[in-house]
């Protein structure tokens, strides 16, 4: 039973750091209690969906920062769909960047646009890394027959 | 169903438990977060990537079919994202204002944006309600409530 306790303890300590560092905001909470019996793996469903569709729109903002002539309507579409994204699942800091991302763009700002993008890929790795390390975590009390204590915050 | 009451007369009528919800959104993530908060409030869902796919299902698109009527009459709730590329979420709300077959479905317009002159756009060409993203188990909640009172 303990291991259980100390698995669950970590877990929780965890979150709640994401959470101070501001990694997590509210609207994890919100996917966390649409999670239920009939659909246990919604989160990690939605955040690998996000995973993936975060990593096209990253190459496609590299690619379009590269072009001759930059199209900047291009770029803010990507842009507004990864902080459409990144707001709907909670990942805070990356929602922040495209959102300065977004003002460099309505400037034509090519210096700002690739700071911004630079910011936003190490932002995204983090939240990836951080979110990977919680849902094993999560695997972990699970395997050792213990339960997630949902909602953490 | 036992009791069949006024509202189930209605448009779209016959949903006293499962109102079928056709949700408009470009965006994958929330594609799937719409449709699980709408199926944690015993809606039925269809999904749709933009306007010109919500038109076709809902028998507008450019080969009028009357098969399709079969999905007319099943929607009672039309809940669309306001950025969208193509046809955005105001323009969608207007084609199915417009249309005599269309026009008494509730729309809902999303928006991660709150910007008060696109929210009474929206509201003038006849929108239900307008909701801000993202979404909230507790905004689908009132969703639910305002679609029924206003069957009533």
């Amino acid at each position: 039973m303990d291991s259980v306790v100390l698995l669950q303890r970590q877990l929780v300590d965890y979150t709640a750091q994401l959470f101070n560092e501001g990694f997590l905001d509210d609207q994890f909470n919100q996917l966390q209690q649409l999670q239920d019996e009939s659909n246990p793996d919604f989160v990690v469903e939605v955040v690998t969906l996000f995973f993936e569709d975060s990593e096209r729109l990253l190459n496609e903002l590299a690619k379009a920062l590269e072009q001759q002539s930059i199209d900047y309507r291009k770029i803010d579409a990507h842009v507004h769909q990864l902080k459409g994204s990144s707001s709907s699942i909670g990942a805070q800091r990356v929602q922040k960047v495209c959102i300065a991302f977004r003002n460099y763009c309505e400037e034509r700002n090519i210096e700002g646009c690739q700071k911004c993008l630079q910011q936003v890929k190490n932002e995204y790795s983090l939240v990836k890394t951080k979110l990977e390390t919680l849902f094993k975590l999560e695997q972990q009390v699970l395997a050792a027959g213990g339960s997630i204590p949902w909602p953490m915050q | 169903m036992a009791g069949g009451s006024m509202e189930n007369a209605m448009v779209g009528g016959g949903y006293t438990d499962e109102p079928h919800v056709l949700a408009v959104d470009d965006n994958l993530i929330d594609r799937k977060l719409v449709e699980r908060l709408l199926k944690n409030s015993s809606c039925k869902v269809t999904t749709a990537e933009n306007g010109l796919r919500a038109l076709e299902y809902l028998g507008l698109g450019d080969e009028k079919r009357t098969a399709l009527e079969d999905n007319v009459s099943k929607v009672n709730l039309i809940i669309t994202d306001y950025c969208m590329p193509g046809m955005t979420g105001y323009e969608l709300l207007k084609k199915i204002k417009e249309s005599s077959s269309l026009k008494e479905i509730p729309v809902v317009i999303m928006s991660s944006e709150n910007i008060p002159t696109r929210i009474n756009k929206c509201l003038e060409e006849g929108a239900q309600m307008f909701m801000l993203k993202p979404l909230k188990q507790s905004d689908v909640v009132k969703l639910r409530c305002n679609l029924m009172n206003c069957r009533s």
